[in-house]
This record gives structure tokens, C-alpha cells and sequence, in this order.
């Protein structure tokens, strides 16, 4: 199997300036990430220099087989991990041979709000907590769980080290190297709560941005998973009974508050939230009422609570924010199976641009 | 292993120029590629400057064993991934030692075909869409399918990740960048619709040489799932039922359909490939029966059709072509295991000859 890695890993700058474009797109489930790959003449690195592409749409859920081509718009670069060399992994989003974006598109809109004046000047920031179940292949059931049974209860795993404790670290490590190495601002890594769960974390990043690394970093993941013969479950309760779910709590701030009085804009902006509850809900990701269920540091699905350093309220504050005035919030609502780009574009627009 | 894999991997340029020369060519079946390796004083780049060799045609159903030679000659130089340094791949066709084309040469037809003036003045380019399946040894069930059973119906597979939607990626990746190192113009890859199924493309290539590196990159991913105890198939139908077959859709174009006006020359030969439709199909791969049954992605096999971005078609036309008026089309009739020689060369002895 040496002589495969090594064809793997060849170095091709010495034979070629080729280079190898993985395109990567968001299905039609929403969550399902597919992706294929092109050759091109040289290096690239400005993503508006790539070309568009095209797949069949009718073979993701996206388009009739009778009128089969999805456009493949490229938005941001990234360096492969795998491939390595001058090798990039290319964000895109998908339109139809007409130019709409379709259905499934929800990069598009994102675009919009966070290019509309108002926004930009706020120039918000995002660190998304992705919170990931790991499953063992064929069976279902979390990695490092004995089939047909059950681990001890939660209190040891959260952060812990150790055989009996902390289950798939290979994967999270490879992940952490392979993000860094190709420029997704990943920012940390823990193990959580429930056993075989654990989460990474990307951000400060800008606007946009913020959900083109959630979605690559993602990705990555479903390939280290791929090569380690082991399903990542993006389920908000893959477990039900007393075990934790999972979410992607939403750290975010804008110019206004991380300056002099921040602290009110937050507050105001809270109550602006609040006053959205149920549309921000039903855009936070399908599922999440097994999930939210104001037990396991979750504020129930129909309530909206807020609190310093509270884990059971829907949006928290952290104490150094109170502390001094300005800083950031947590919005603990969002799903693990969320899309970024709705989610980040929608705090954004309600908290900047709508007006009860 | 590891002791092994440093003699596989040693490097010989510091012990000697000599260079080593895998002779490689297609056997009796017309599917079955063969190959054996000579030592050579130093690097070659040139094919004609490399020695015509022999082999044993009556072990490859290709001669009679009272008269078993059968000539190698040799067509196209490729660097060997496996070998690396100055060794290459050689691409030969085989002759009787009278120096005629025995009858499972398909290459010297079709590159009589490409030197004809008025096809060699289209400047013809193909692009192939090789799809196959790789299959568990000994069992020959697809990878990744359950032994006994089956996996979940096809819609996550095309072009997905994860472990429990694309097995065998480690070929796939592996065989991309072989690809590249040995000079083979390999654009792309993908995971297919059905579990186990992947596709690599080769072109755009002109001519005769887009058969030749189609045969070459086979040749790798046969050695490539050969080191990872994999068998490589071509069957244009390995599973019956709902699963999807395999196919090698020949993307053409020439000159005046890359130019101003080629929309209407690409309509027009469209119109001499239906003319001919029985002709190709019977060229276009064994088996084909089984996989063209107007389902999951093809035409039914006694039909001839197009359509722009239909993917249900005998033959298809992508927007862009139908947009700027000029560029190429998709024959998505062969079969997985069609000959490149021969498909090649037949659309465009069809198109520009007939």
C-alpha cells in the first residue's frame, strides 16, 4: 500500500505546472457535499480567474434529467490538504444555465445582505462552534460506543484524554493541520460532552467569508473521515435520551460592538433577535426540537432567554463583554446542521437592517 | 515492506543511464492489455527511435503456436509513474512479421483514418469520459457493497464524500496524479452515480493520440488497483436492476465547429452520425444492450436522438455550444469497454468522410 501513497503524494511540480481543482458544492438535501475535480494549465489563486463549470444536477436532486446542467460559480479558494503542491480545493455555488441561482443556492442571498452599505460598515464577525458526532461505518452508533450498548454516563469526556475516554482524536488533529494548512481560519478544537463527540471552531471571519470556511472545513472533514473508515454525523440529536446534542452556537459582533458603548448595541440588538424567535428558528436547522429542549446547556425551542455566562439561555454573553462594556454575543440557537450562509446572513439582517 | 519498496523505488540514475522500456498492447480479446519490460542503453524520447520487439501472440489467442511471433511497434512514449527517473511506458500496435496489422489492430485503421488530408486539416478533438467500476477480489461484487447484499439506492453517490458515499477514492487520487506524471492529458475525475463507480476524463487530444493515452491511462488504473488488490471493470452493465451503467462518452469537435458557424456543422454531423446510428452502436462496445435501456441516463439503444443538456439523448449539445454558436458535442453511446481506436476514428470517418 506504500507504493499507492506514494503515487498519492507525488510531487508533480517537477514534471508539470499543471495543477488539480477540486470543485466543491452543496447538494440538493442542503447538506450533502459533493465535489469533482479538473486539471488547469497553472497555479491559480484569484478565484475570479477560475472558470465556471457545470454538473449534472439531475443527479443531486438539483435539476430534471432533460435539462441536466447546474453551473458552477467559483467563490473562494483553498489550499489542498490532500493533494498538496499547488493543488486547490474552490468553493462555489450553483446557478442555472440563465444565470438564477437555484433553489438550493443560499449563498446567493448571503451575498446580498452582507454587500448591502449598511452591513459592510458593521464589517460583522463570525466564530462558528461546529459541533460533529463521529459514527462507526455500517452500524450507526457513535465511535468508540460497544454495539448493542451504551458507554458510562456523561462527566468524563467533555476536553478529557485518555482510551477510555476520548474516541477519534486521529481525526480531530488531522482535521485541525489540514484546515490550518489551507487557510480556513480555524481558530480551536475540544472534545465534548458526549462521548465520540467533538467540536472545532472557525472565526473571527468577516461576512461572507465566515460560512465559505464552515462549508470547506466540513468538507475536509467528510474526506478525513472517508479516509479513516468512520460516518461524521451532523445530526442535532444523534443520540436521544440523556446525551448531549449537537450545535453550531454562533459567536458574533460588529464594529459598533466591539467599541466604547458596545454593550448597549448588544443589548439592542438581543431584543431585535427576540423578537424574531420563530423565523430565526425555523431557519437554524431541521431537527432541532429534539435538540432544544431547555435540558443538556440548551434553552427550550419555544422560549427566548437571555443571559451573562448562562449556557441554558438561548443567546449568551460572555463576562468579559459585560466586564468591559463591549465584545460579542453567543447565539446558542443554531443547529449542528445548520448553513452558515442563512444563519450568518440572517443575524446580520435582523439585527442591522430590519426594524420591529 | 518497507525493505521492498526501497528496491521498487530505488533510483538508478547514480548506478547507471540504462533506462527500462514497458512494452505495452491490447490482446486477443481487444479488452485485455498486456505488457513486459526491456532494458535500453539510455533515455529515449522519440517512439521511432525505439526498437521494434516480439512477443508470444499464441499465449494471448493472437497467433497460432507453430506461429506464434507477433511484431510490437512502438507508438507513443509515456514517463513510468511506477518506475519514475528516465524509464518510460511505450504504447506499440501489433503486425504479422510480414509487417501487416493483425486482425485485433485497431490502431493502424484509424491512423490511416487521421492522416487522410481532409481529416487531418479538421484538426478532430476528443474528449473521453472513461467510467468503470471497482469490484472486491475474489468476489466480484462492487467495493463498498455489503457481500450478500446491496447498498442504499443511488442519489448521495455522484460526486460525494464520506465514508459511507465514495469508496475507493485512494485509486481514483492515485491514478489522477500517475496520469499527469506520465504525460497523459487527463482532465478531470469524479465518483459516479452507482457506489463504486468513478469516471476520469482524457482530452481535449487530436487525433490518433486520444485513443493512445486512453489505452495508457487503463493501463495505470489496472496497475494501480492491481497494487491495491482491486479489480477494475469495464462492463458497461456490472449490476442489473436500478444501478446505473458504465459508459465512455466521446466528446468531438474539429475546426469548423470550434469556429464561427459550427453550430450548424456540428448539426450536420449529427444528422450523418443518424444516418449510421446501427453501424456505430455495433462498434460502440460489447454489451452494450444491457446498459443503453433509455433509463438512468441513456438513450435506449435503437434510438437515435439529441437534445441540448439532455442527458436522455443518443447524442448531447451543452448550452454553452448552442450559446456562443460554436463548439462540440457528447456521443454518450459507447459502452465502457468501447476501443478508443475505433470509436475515434469511426465518428470521424462518419462525420468528415462520409
Amino acid at each position: 500500500m506504500s507504493l499507492l501513497t506514494d503515487l498519492i503524494n507525488l510531487d508533480l511540480s517537477d514534471s508539470t505546472e499543471k495543477i488539480i481543482a477540486e470543485y466543491i458544492w452543496v447538494g440538493g438535501s442542503g447538506m450533502d457535499m459533493r465535489s469533482k475535480a479538473r486539471t488547469l494549465p497553472g497555479p491559480v489563486t484569484d478565484p475570479s480567474k477560475l472558470p465556471k463549470w457545470n454538473y449534472d444536477g439531475s443527479s443531486t436532486g438539483q435539476a430534471p434529467g432533460e435539462d441536466s446542467e447546474v453551473i458552477l460559480y467559483p467563490q473562494a479558494i483553498f489550499k489542498d490538504p490532500f493533494r498538496r503542491g499547488n493543488h486547490i480545493l474552490v468553493m462555489c455555488d450553483t446557478y442555472t444555465p440563465a444565470g438564477d441561482p437555484i433553489p438550493t443556492n443560499k449563498r446567493h442571498a448571503a451575498a446580498k445582505i452582507f454587500s448591502n452599505p449598511d452591513v459592510e460598515a458593521e464589517v460583522p464577525w463570525y466564530g462558528i462552534e461546529q459541533e460533529y458526532t463521529l459514527l462507526q461505518k455500517d452500524v450507526n452508533w457513535p465511535v468508540g460506543w460497544p454495539i448493542g450498548g451504551f458507554p458510562g454516563p456523561q462527566g468524563p469526556y467533555y476536553c478529557s484524554v485518555g482510551a477510555d475516554k476520548s474516541f477519534g482524536r486521529d481525526i480531530v488533529d488531522s482535521h485541525y493541520k489540514a484546515c490550518l494548512y489551507a487557510g480556513i481560519n480555524i481558530s480551536g478544537i475540544n472534545g465534548e460532552v458526549m462521548p465520540g463527540q467533538w467540536e472545532f471552531q472557525v472565526g473571527p471571519s468577516v461576512g461572507i467569508s465566515a460560512s465559505d470556511e464552515v462549508w470547506i472545513a466540513r468538507y475536509i472533514l467528510e474526506r478525513i473521515t472517508e479516509i479513516a473508515g468512520v460516518v461524521v454525523s451532523f445530526d442535532p440529536k444523534p443520540i436521544p435520551g440523556d446525551w448531549n446534542g449537537a450545535g453550531a452556537h454562533t459567536n458574533y459582533s460588529t464594529k459598533s460592538m466591539r467599541e466604547e458603548g458596545g454593550y448597549e448595541v448588544i443589548k439592542k440588538a438581543i431584543d431585535k433577535l427576540g423578537l424574531r424567535h420563530k423565523e430565526h428558528i425555523s431557519a437554524y436547522g431541521e431537527g432541532n426540537e429534539r435538540r432544544l429542549t431547555g435540558h443538556h446547556e440548551t434553552a427550550d425551542i419555544n422560549t427566548f432567554l437571555w443571559g451573562v455566562a448562562n449556557r441554558g439561555a438561548s443567546i449568551r454573553v460572555g463576562r468579559d463583554t459585560e466586564k468591559e462594556g463591549k465584545g460579542y454575543f453567543e447565539d446558542r440557537r443554531p443547529a449542528s446542521n445548520m448553513d452558515p450562509y442563512i444563519v450568518t446572513s440572517m443575524i446580520a439582517e435582523t439585527t442591522l437592517l430590519w426594524n420591529p | 515492506m518497507s525493505v521492498l519498496s526501497d528496491l521498487v523505488n530505488l533510483s538508478l540514475s547514480d548506478a547507471t543511464e540504462k533506462i527500462i522500456a514497458e512494452y505495452i498492447w491490447i490482446g486477443g480479446s481487444g479488452m485485455d492489455i498486456r505488457s513486459k519490460a526491456r532494458t535500453l542503453p539510455g533515455p529515449v524520447t522519440d517512439p521511432s527511435s525505439l526498437p521494434k520487439w516480439n512477443y508470444d501472440g499464441s499465449s494471448t489467442n493472437q497467433a497460432a503456436g507453430d506461429d506464434s511471433e507477433v511484431i510490437l511497434y512502438p507508438q507513443a512514449i509515456f514517463r513510468d509513474p511506477f518506475r519514475r527517473g528516465n524509464n518510460i511506458l511505450v504504447i506499440c500496435d501489433a503486425y504479422t512479421p510480414k509487417g501487416d496489422p493483425i486482425p485485433t489492430n485497431k490502431r493502424h485503421n484509424a491512423a490511416k483514418i487521421f492522416s487522410h488530408p481532409n481529416v487531418a486539416s479538421e484538426e478532430p478533438w476528443y474528449g473521453i469520459e472513461q467510467e468503470y467500476t471497482l469490484m472486491q477480489k475474489d468476489v466480484n461484487w462492487p467495493i463498498g457493497w455489503p457481500v450478500g447484499g446491496y447498498p442504499g439506492a443511488q442519489g448521495p453517490y455522484y460526486c460525494g464524500v464520506g465514508a459511507d458515499k465514495a469508496i475507493g477514492r485512494d485509486i481514483v487520487d492515485a491514478h489522477y496524479k500517475a496520469c499527469l506524471y506520465a504525460g497523459i492529458g487527463i482532465s478531470g475525475v469524479n465518483g459516479e452515480v452507482m457506489p463504486g463507480q468513478w469516471e476520469f476524463q482524457v482530452g481535449p487530444v487530436e487525433g490518433i493520440g486520444a485513443g493512445d493515452q486512453v489505452w495508457i491511462a487503463r493501463y495505470l488504473l489496472e496497475r494501480i488497483t492491481e497494487i491495491s488488490g482491486v479489480i477494475v471493470s469495464f462492463d458497461p452493465k456490472p449490476v442489473p436492476g436500478d444501478w446505473n451503467g458504465a459508459g465512455a462518452h466521446c466528446n468531438y469537435s474539429t475546426k469548423s465547429m470550434r469556429n464561427n458557424g459550427g453550430l450548424e456543422v456540428i448539426k450536420k454531423a449529427i444528422g450523418k452520425l443518424q444516418l449510421k446510428h446501427k453501424e456505430h452502436i455495433a462498434a460502440y462496445g460489447e454489451g452494450n444492450e444491457r446498459r443503453l435501456t433509455g433509463k438512468h441516463e441513456t438513450a435506449d439503444i435503437n434510438t437515435f436522438s439529441w437534445g441540448v443538456a439532455n442527458r436522455g439523448a443518443s447524442v448531447r449539445v451543452g448550452r454553452d455550444t448552442e450559446k456562443e454558436g460554436k463548439g462540440y458535442f457528447e456521443d454518450r453511446r459507447p459502452a465502457s469497454n468501447m476501443d478508443p481506436y475505433v470509436v475515434t476514428s469511426m465518428i470521424a470517418e462518419t462525420t468528415i468522410l462520409g
